[in-house]
């Protein structure tokens, strides 16, 4: 499993790259949109995990923009801001995407990315 | 009706004993305005009806006046036309006839006998010669011979030349007046014809009566009745009123005490007589139909005022209680619109914060999680009970705050109602499932009473749940071990299910009770309460479109009582919003 995280706070993705490397999960990170768009276009993730407000962008139009490349890939959003069962409901916006609001839990994070990927299928 | 009344207005003052500046100022509001009112709608009604009493009053004493000054005139020419006539009469026989021609009884009878069928009123005739001897005599008395060269009409009738006398008895012993002509003779000497005249007054002054209740009289220059009077008796009784003034035309006097009655007095002299006129009226009288009409007057006017007052009376109460409800209601709006301003404010605070405070969170999670997966995965430190110890309370820490954080952003979001069909039942059993453990582990009896007769209904299951679970919560920590949660729900006639969730907990003291729904007011802060649950819980309910009260005992435990509708309300829409990062 090859993950993607993306997240305008440095230490943080860092730190969760490092931490996921320690349960076997491969993450890279990158902290601005336009890194992530050319670092799918060379690797291939199963998983992004991407905050919602950045600098440049929001993680909704960066879905979208990996999405165009990368079919397959799965998503979740992490975020600062709300509540988890606000997330939930979803809508044509964000489709049935996770979201996660921070602070998460390593081992619940891990849990998504199982579900995010048995969940065949789903944009 | 009285009753009624007398309730809307205790209804106004006795409600709300707490507040008693707006117990004075509704009592006050419904005094003055039926005072004003009623003074408005009262003061010219009668102010039109005492210029109405007065005016009248006065044009019915006008009208008698006049009526007594017409009945005074009348009378009066009548009376002077009778003298008149007569002493022109005899003016003419004298004239007409010799003195030996009068001297001839029986040429006098024939004289009497036409006077008495062309004029009237002659009782008899003589001729007296200028020693007061009366030389002949035809009439019903035997008075030929008699001397009245004594009598005082006999000295006035040789001065004047004519006379017309006051009413005495004379000779005959019967009350008379004389009317009496000088006439001179060829020889130098003078002759005087004389005749009386008896009871031929009254008649004339009762023809000219116009009304019942009037008395003509007539009295001499002394006040001597002259003829009888109703008022005042019979013929040459002196009467009790002062001779009034003289005057040449007709004279009323308006009023003229009498008795304890008022009089009114008509009079006029009658010249070359010594005869005043007199018309007495009682005002009494000629008031009685005044009277009549004033009561009339005063009984409209009273069942008008009683109607007038009677019905101001009711808008009044009727009005005031209206405004005393707009007036409630205004401040419980006002009180709730404060009160979601401050929640919304708060919100908005809280939501801030937490945002802010998630993302360094996260790092200080990361870090922390980071170090403890390398004592972990390298195994060094992995036997160390004192560093995975200090890892966890960091990390206990996080979770700790992280939960603040999330019920601040809860409590922050203002998201629309995602409508589904709840069954209610069902779900109380699905947030008791959460709750059961606990309510075992703490031995908590919960009952569960819901009526079968709530049909499903339209409503936000994820904000029902988060109310019930907050308020099962919140009921759960009121006990320490044992007691009681009862959940009770039926259905209201009016399209609302009314749920009722009482524990037999610590309850709460009124003054705490007040403050219950505050955002940050917590009893239980030593225990680890935010004091943001129930808030949420309250702003969750009115997002719902219900309502939420609590009753509390201290010592005894507390109810919260929801109020939900069963049809959503049309102002809510299906809507699931777009997050922001």
């Amino acid at each position: 499993m090859r993950v993607l995280l993306v997240d305008d706070e440095k230490e943080l993705v860092s730190t969760l790259a490092e931490r996921l490397g320690y349960r076997g999960v491969s993450a890279d990170w990158v902290t601005r949109a336009s890194e992530a768009l050319s670092k799918a276009e060379k690797n291939a993730y199963d998983i992004a995990v991407l905050d919602i407000k950045m600098p440049e962008t929001d993680g909704f139009k960066l879905k979208r923009q990996l999405k165009k490349n990368n079919p397959q890939m799965k998503f979740i959003f992490l975020t600062g801001h709300g509540s988890e069962n606000y997330y939930h409901i979803g809508s044509a916006e964000t489709g049935k995407d996770f979201y996660l609001v921070k602070p998460v839990e390593i081992s619940r994070l891990i849990e998504k990315f199982n579900e995010a990927i048995k969940k065949q299928g789903t944009p | 009706m009285k009753q009624r009344i007398i309730q809307n207005i205790q209804g106004m003052t006795h409600t709300d004993p707490k507040d008693h500046r707006e117990e004075l100022n509704f009592r006050l509001i419904w005094l003055l305005s039926f005072l004003l009112t009623a003074s408005f709608a009262i003061v010219p009604v009668i102010f039109f009806a005492v210029i109405d009493y007065n005016v009248t009053k006065h044009s019915v004493v006008a009208d008698a006046v006049a009526q007594t000054s017409r009945l005074t005139s009348n009378n009066w020419r009548s009376v002077a036309f009778f003298f008149n006539e007569r002493q022109n009469a005899l003016k003419y026989i004298v004239h007409d006839n010799r003195f030996s021609a009068l001297n001839d009884i029986e040429r006098l009878t024939a004289i009497l006998a036409s006077l008495r069928s062309s004029f009237g009123g002659f009782t008899d005739l003589g001729v007296v010669d200028a020693n007061g001897i009366q030389r002949t005599y035809v009439g019903p008395y035997q008075l030929s011979g008699n001397d009245y060269s004594g009598q005082s009409w006999f000295v006035n009738v040789v001065e004047k030349g004519h006379f017309i006398s006051e009413v005495f008895y004379g000779f005959r012993g019967v009350p008379h007046m004389v009317i009496a002509i000088k006439q001179a003779l060829p020889n130098g000497g003078y002759y005087i014809l004389r005749s009386a005249i008896e009871h031929q007054l009254s008649p004339i002054l009762s023809e000219d009566k116009t009304t019942e209740n009037s008395d003509a009289f007539i009295i001499n220059r002394s006040g001597t009745l002259q003829t009888p009077s109703s008022t005042f008796g019979d013929v040459l009784h002196k009467i009790p009123l002062d001779v009034p003034a003289f005057s040449k035309e007709t004279e009323v006097i308006e009023s003229l005490k009498y008795q304890g009655t008022d009089l009114i007095v008509g009079y006029r002299y009658i010249p070359d007589t010594p005869y005043i006129l007199m018309v007495v009226n009682e005002k009494r009288n000629a008031m009685e139909t005044w009277h009549q009409s004033q009561m009339a007057l005063i009984r409209y006017l009273s069942i008008s005022i009683t109607i007038i007052l009677l019905g101001i009376l009711g808008i009044t109460t009727y009005l005031v209680r209206r405004l005393r409800q707009v007036d409630k209601r205004r401040v419980k709006y006002l009180h709730m619109a404060e009160y979601s301003n401050k929640l919304a404010s708060i919100g908005r605070l809280a939501a801030g914060v937490a945002h802010e405070i998630n993302n360094p969170l996260a790092i200080i999670n990361e870090k922390a999680g980071l170090v403890k997966d390398m004592f972990t995965f390298k195994q060094d430190y992995k036997e160390d009970p004192r560093l995975m110890e200090t890892m966890d309370s960091i990390l206990n820490s996080v979770v700790r705050c992280s939960r603040i954080t999330r019920q601040l952003l809860s409590f922050a979001r203002h998201m629309h109602v995602s409508l589904q069909v709840i069954n209610l039942k069902k779900l109380v059993h699905e947030v008791l499932g959460f709750l059961s453990k606990e309510a075992e582990f703490r031995s908590i009896n919960v009952v569960i009473d819901i009526g079968d007769d709530i049909p499903d209904f339209t409503s936000d299951r994820g904000k029902l749940q988060q109310i019930f679970l907050n308020i099962i919560n919140n009921a759960f920590s009121a006990m320490t071990t044992g007691g009681t949660v009862t959940v009770h729900a039926n259905k209201l006639p009016n399209d609302t299910v009314r749920i009722d969730i009482s524990d037999t907990g610590c309850g709460l003291a009124p003054e705490n009770l007040k403050h219950m729904f505050e955002p940050f007011f917590s009893t239980k802060t030593a225990a680890g309460g935010t004091g943001l649950g129930l808030s949420i819980t309250y702003s969750l309910v009115h997002e719902l479109d219900g309502r939420i009260d609590v009753k509390s005992e201290l010592g005894k435990g507390t109810t919260f009582t929801i109020h939900l509708p069963l049809e959503p309300g049309k102002k809510e829409e299906v809507h699931a919003c777009t997050p922001s990062g």
